[in-house]
């Protein structure tokens, strides 16, 4: 296909959720179905769009050199102009195939998930956007438009994670994702902007595909002094970006609150879409990393914060019970992955484990939704055959028709959980404790959930997981353990450490909420959800299977000979994006048996613990009786932390500022010189009574007194002084003789 | 149509006037009459600026429909009318502002035939001051428009509103005295009001002929002195902190109206006056210092730099003290201090690319001064929205406790969705318009004042806050027991009417800013040549 016209289908491909949100929201959100099927169907629109352009070009094997794509002229500055454009390279590519696949998935899940909610509409135009502006992230060729996108993008997590607005949990929750975010988005917004000034483009091609530029802003010492080069400072501000968007430390508290958004929403914003931009624009600007030096500060910062956050949101994973805050502190985890990976230099592993990553931990979600809706059925079916006498007095419908929409209140109440009336009832569909042996009441659901949870565990050979997370460790080895680069070694071994926690709160997870026996009635009674919900967890979990075969190196034993020319088909494709052509690593057998080992390990760990006894009724989880438990149950009280250095004292400032200073001080200062200034006005006016008559107005007197000051200065040139007296004497006197008589 | 042709300026500024006398011949008991007569009389100015607009030359610049008449020849002054790309968006901007908040008035019962003449007054005076070429006129706009807006505040105004409006006539009143005084010195320097001769190399006060020694003091001397009155007349104007504290009690007490065209038109005299005329009369000041001697981080205090970090500690203190509030008016009125701290920012980096021989790359300056002009305008309009905003609610709730509201987007579902929309535009929410406008600045800023840049950066994060919390307050949360007995209705269609303009507005500069940036960037090239 010629590439005007691919140019042409990266212009169309975000628009079309964008204009489904404007219907929405506009037109048809009086109509649920109409609104529904505009929002799927917008999103086919987009999915077709990005596949056609996809499969056009993903065999160019020098795409990354020239990538596809047009520009206009958007900024007016001065005799320049800023260029925003589109483009398509092989990293933005993989995701043209990634992104509006998920999200189509996403979308056909809401229809059935979201049914019963009242505000269905509302979801639908909000995820509508959200869809294209990650759409638009990804086509965009420079980073002013990822930026706005980028935002957008936070402005609508911010949206859907407080969609539940009235409960005080979740507009909380969505303050916090905004004003989390917003930090790490400050620094991106100073790192563009320096970016801009010392480049005079945003372009990314033209910024990280040119060694002119990349050594002149290396060769540059950074601003203010730091000591590090241009290059390094700006890629630090950027990828505190990143730290923000994919929920690093330290700015990663805000995602676990987060899931008090719908399921679908979770699955969007925390696998498939906003938290994976933050890694793709960190490798969108790797080249900047590289040229900032191999052993440089902003490749070791991204490397240490990786490997620690990897580790951090590893162990909190393994102490939490609501099902969707463990896949929530795994995906920080994972996140952490990347990041490290990146920090390594192990540009396509990151990649790659973002790629896989993104179907596996979309499947976890949509599949934990699907969890939850099953419970909060069974637990309906249980209150409404045996208690209905609670629900008596819940006011607005019977349980029975608003069910489905309650599914995401933990108390499994709306609005009316302000009341504290039903506090006594609150069951919690979310908590595992509340669950157990759902396998053989949603089948489809466990067999999903099996594949996403294996694949996030790196269970060997047959899942996607696998693969990326080996191909981390085999670059984090040979750096590390065979070139001898400390932070190599380091990231290899807190990256090990964590896999293997990843596994055991894996496999904890799985036996706490399928296997065993029911520990609730409402788990024995929970019910598989309908075909719209379960189709896509199947279509999720056969890429959650086989997505790694894209990136199987040649000389690995078997698979790479069964995978024969296709072998490293993505790092083939996605090198083209970097100067230098990473060195391919010979095959080395260690970190596979690392690889094999921390996921077999701990998943068997996690069998012992979880599936040769499986937790009864009324028992305490056994990692209660770990002594760190608090502590990791209280995710390191990172929380508290903020809440006490950071949040409380700037609270206490702006409550007090306006009356302490305002009004304390600044008012006082002014207020006094009024009084002097009234005294000496009363003495220059005693003054005018004596010398001149014929006005007596108070603010011709005002003016007048300042006319005699002047005519010591100039003398003769009162006029104008009197002339604006006059004016306002008139215009005064016109308008209380009309006006006010 | 000759008159439209060659006076075109004129009479987009007098048909307010025109429409004033109508208003007062109309009898006072047609108050539905005088309402949308006035709504429909205001349209055409609104339709002259537009015309305006297209038919500037932007390959050209300067100055355009230039009018220039003898008036007042025993002191030199002359009735000179001209725009340029910096004045041209600000009278496009009034003229598109006046019948939005006089929609947002249909509901002044007291004595509308009063209020709506006044309001044209207002119009005609704003405009004055953005068209006036010669100093003298540009003065007596600029004075006289306070007449109005007192009388706005002080008949229609809020409880404490005696207060409000001495206090807003007393200061800027006040500060203008210094302004009057320079525009005299600089008449005796320069023996001219005209501007654009006074912008000129040959005219400009203080410099090579026209250099003045009063009382044998040096023009160096006389030139800060200048500078400095100019500099406080027109800082309390935008408001800079510490010189702000009149704007939230004029912003809160005004009626919604006068808080819509004073928050978006009336800060914006101030943010103008240093651009028609601290910066073109006084290029070479921005860089010298403040006091000899002084050094901040080893690097001398000069004005730039004082202006920087004021407009740095307004945005600080602007986003603390709103994040503070209770009254949602208030925080509103706050987020003023917040914003216009950008349009400092901004002012004061492109002045330092003025002095001869500055190190400041011009492409730094335009930006930054074009961002701080787009800043006028993109505030002009979000916080003309969330005053009507404020006002629909108050109307409605009779309250501005923020504590008293609480899920209200139950009950006001238009409500909500316009006040989430409006509130992500002040916010600065990428897509819509004052994103371009805090970027370009922060971009330009950035090469000239690089710490005070990253240091308001922390404001502009808690810009974050006090939107969030209004939001929260008014929209989020159970609903409030006393509207669960006494509901609140949805926006009507006048409001909607009124409000939508605004959205629009803010919506396409957001997507397209190259629409308002293809003539500001001319006006701010033109000023830095």
């Amino acid at each position: 296909m010629p590439h005007e016209t691919l140019t042409t289908l990266l212009w169309l491909a975000p628009l079309p959720p964008i204009l489904a949100f404007a219907v929405i929201a506009l037109f048809t959100n009086r109509y649920r179905q109409t609104s529904s099927t505009i929002a799927v169907l917008a999103m086919v629109a987009s999915l077709v769009m990005s596949f056609i352009v996809f499969f056009n070009v993903w065999q160019m094997k020098d795409l990354g050199k020239k990538p596809i794509g047009g520009q206009i002229g958007w900024l007016p500055t001065g005799e320049t102009v800023l260029n925003i454009g589109v483009a398509v390279d092989p990293l933005g590519a993989t995701f043209l195939f990634m992104v509006p696949l998920a999200c189509t998935l996403i979308f056909i899940y809401s229809v059935g998930y979201m049914a019963a909610d009242p505000r269905y509409t509302r979801f639908f135009a909000y995820l509508s956007l959200f869809a294209g502006s990650m759409m638009g992230l990804v086509v965009s060729d420079n980073l002013l438009t990822l930026f706005i996108f980028w935002e957008l993008m936070g402005f609508c997590s911010y949206s859907l994670i407080g969609f539940f607005y009235q409960k005080p949990s979740a507009y909380k929750a969505a303050v916090k994702a905004f004003m989390t975010t917003r930090v790490g988005d400050m620094l991106l917004l100073l790192g563009m902007v320096y970016l801009y000034a010392e480049t005079g483009t945003l372009n990314f091609h033209a910024i990280l595909h040119s060694e002119e530029v990349l050594n002149k802003l290396a060769a540059t010492p950074a601003v203010l002094g730091l000591g590090i080069s241009a290059a390094g400072l700006i890629a630090i501000l950027i990828f505190g970006g990143t730290v923000g968007k994919s929920a690093q430390w330290p700015l990663h508290v805000w995602l676990p609150d987060a899931m008090e958004g719908p399921t679908p929403v979770s699955a969007m914003i925390h696998a498939a879409t906003m938290v994976s931009a933050g890694i793709f624009m960190l490798l969108r600007f790797f080249p900047l990393l590289v040229a900032s030096g191999e052993h440089g500060t902003a490749f070791t910062l991204v490397g240490l914060i990786g490997a620690f956050t990897a580790f951090l949101g590893a162990t909190i994973a393994v102490a939490q019970y609501d099902i969707k805050r463990v896949l929530a502190f795994s995906t920080i985890s994972q996140l952490g992955f990347m990041v490290a990976a990146a920090g390594i230099g192990a540009y396509v592993a990151a990649a790659f484990h973002l790629l896989t990553h993104a179907f596996f931990k979309a499947l976890l979600f949509l599949a934990s939704g699907s969890v939850i809706h099953g419970v909060e059925h069974g637990h309906h079916h249980v209150s409404h055959a045996g208690h209905s006498g609670h629900s008596s007095h819940s006011g607005q419908s019977g349980h029975e028709h608003d069910g489905h929409g309650r599914h995401d209140r933990p108390n499994g109440h709306d609005g009316h959980d302000d009341h504290g009336s039903h506090d006594a009832h609150a069951f919690d569909p979310q908590d595992m404790r509340n669950m157990g042996g759902l396998r053989s009441r949603m089948p489809i659901t466990f067999v999903t959930f099996l594949i996403g949870g294996l694949a996030l565990a790196g269970f060997p050979f047959i899942t996607a997981g696998f693969w990326s997370k080996d191909e981390i460790f085999a670059d984090a080895y040979y750096h590390g353990l065979v070139k001898g680069d400390g932070l190599a070694a380091l990231v290899f071994l807190v990256l090990v450490v964590s896999a293997l926690l990843t596994a055991f709160y894996t496999m904890r997870q799985i036996a706490m909420t399928f296997l065993g026996q029911p520990r609730t009635e409402a788990a024995a009674h929970a019910t598989e959800s309908v075909p719209s919900m379960t189709f896509p967890l199947i279509v999720l979990a056969v890429f959650a299977l086989f997505i790694g075969f894209i990136n199987i190196p040649p000389d690995f034993p078997v698979f790479g000979a069964l995978v024969g020319g296709g072998a490293f088909w993505l790092k083939n494709f996605i090198a083209s994006m970097l100067l230098e052509k990473p060195e391919p690593l010979a095959f080395n057998i260690v970190p596979v048996l690392f690889s094999i080992g921390v996921a077999l390990g701990g998943l068997a760990l996690g069998w012992f613990v979880y599936v040769r006894n499986p937790l009864q009724a009324g028992q305490t989880d056994p990692v209660e009786k770990l002594p760190v438990f608090n502590f990791l149950y209280n995710r390191w009280y990172w929380d508290e932390l903020y809440r006490k250095i950071f949040i409380n004292p700037l609270q206490a400032i702006a409550d007090n500022y306006a009356r302490v200073v305002d009004k304390g001080v600044i008012d006082r200062i002014l207020e006094g010189g009024y009084a002097l200034g009234a005294r000496v006005t009363k003495g220059f006016a005693e003054f005018d009574r004596v010398v001149i008559t014929g006005f007596s107005d108070a603010v011709g007197r005002f003016f007048r007194s300042l006319g005699d000051w002047g005519r010591e200065l100039q003398s003769g040139q009162v006029q104008n002084y009197l002339l604006s007296g006059l004016v306002m004497v008139i215009a005064i006197l016109v308008f209380f003789l009309f006006l006010f008589q | 149509m000759n008159l439209l042709n060659t006076n075109l300026l004129s009479v987009i500024t007098y048909l307010p006037l025109v429409g004033m006398l109508l208003v007062l011949v109309t009898p006072a008991n047609q108050t539905r009459l005088i309402k949308w007569g006035s709504i429909a009389f205001s349209l055409i100015p609104l339709g002259l600026s537009i015309a305006a607009w297209a038919g500037y030359d932007r390959t050209v610049g300067g100055y355009q429909y230039l009018e220039s008449m003898v008036w007042f020849p025993q002191i030199n002054s002359v009735y000179k009318v001209g725009v340029d790309g910096i004045s041209l968006p600000l009278v496009v901007l009034t003229c598109f502002l006046t019948p939005l908040a006089m929609i947002f008035s249909l509901n002044i019962e007291h004595n509308p035939k009063a209020y709506f003449a006044l309001f044209f007054l207002l119009q005609t005076t704003v405009l004055g001051v953005f068209i006036a070429l010669d100093l003298i006129l540009f003065f007596l706009f600029y004075e006289v428009s306070l007449v109005p807006m007192y009388f706005l505040i002080s008949q229609w105004g809020g409880a404490n509103r005696r207060y409000a409006s001495f206090k807003f006539i007393l200061y800027t009143m006040f500060a203008s005295l210094g302004m009057l005084l320079a525009i005299q010195v600089i008449g005796l320097a320069s023996k001219s009001f005209d501007i654009t001769y006074l912008e000129s190399s040959l005219g400009r006060p203080f410099t090579g002929n026209n250099q003045v020694e009063f009382f044998g003091w040096d023009p160096t001397v006389w030139k800060a002195i200048a500078f400095i009155a100019f500099s406080i007349a027109f800082a309390l104007k935008i408001p800079i902190w510490p010189l702000h504290t009149w704007l939230p009690d004029a912003h809160t007490e005004a009626p919604t109206g006068g808080s819509m065209m004073l928050a978006g038109i009336l800060l914006k005299l101030g943010g103008y006056g240093f651009f028609r005329l601290v910066m073109p009369l006084f290029p070479d000041v921005f860089s010298q210092p403040v006091l000899p001697g002084l050094n901040v981080f080893g690097a001398p205090l000069n004005y730039s730099v004082l202006l920087a970090l004021l407009a740095f500690l307004s945005i600080l203190f602007g986003a603390f003290a709103a994040w503070g509030q209770t009254d949602f008016k208030r925080l509103v009125a706050y987020s003023s201090v917040n914003h216009m701290g950008f349009v400092a920012l901004g002012i004061a980096s492109a002045g330092l690319a003025l002095t001869p021989n500055s190190t400041v790359r011009e492409i730094d300056a335009t930006i930054a001064g074009s961002g701080a002009v787009l800043q006028m305008v993109t505030h002009g309009l979000s916080s003309a929205a969330m005053f009507a905003l404020v006002g629909v609610v108050y109307e409605r709730a009779h309250t501005r406790d923020l504590t008293k509201y609480g899920g209200l987007w139950t009950i006001m579902p238009i409500y909500g969705a316009v006040l989430i929309f409006c509130a992500m535009g002040s916010l600065g929410l990428p897509g819509l318009s004052g994103f371009v406008s805090e970027f370009m600045v922060t971009r330009g800023a950035w090469s000239v004042h690089t710490l005070l840049t990253i240091l308001s950066m922390a404001g502009l994060l808690m810009t974050g806050i006090y939107i969030l919390k209004a939001i929260q307050k008014v929209l989020h949360g159970p609903l409030g027991e006393e509207w669960r007995h006494h509901p609140l209705p949805d926006m009507n269609f006048s409001e909607i009417l009124g409000i939508a303009p605004l959205m629009g507005a803010m919506l396409v500069l957001g997507v397209w800013p190259a629409l308002a940036l293809n003539v500001i960037n001319v006006g701010v090239q033109g000023l830095l040549r």
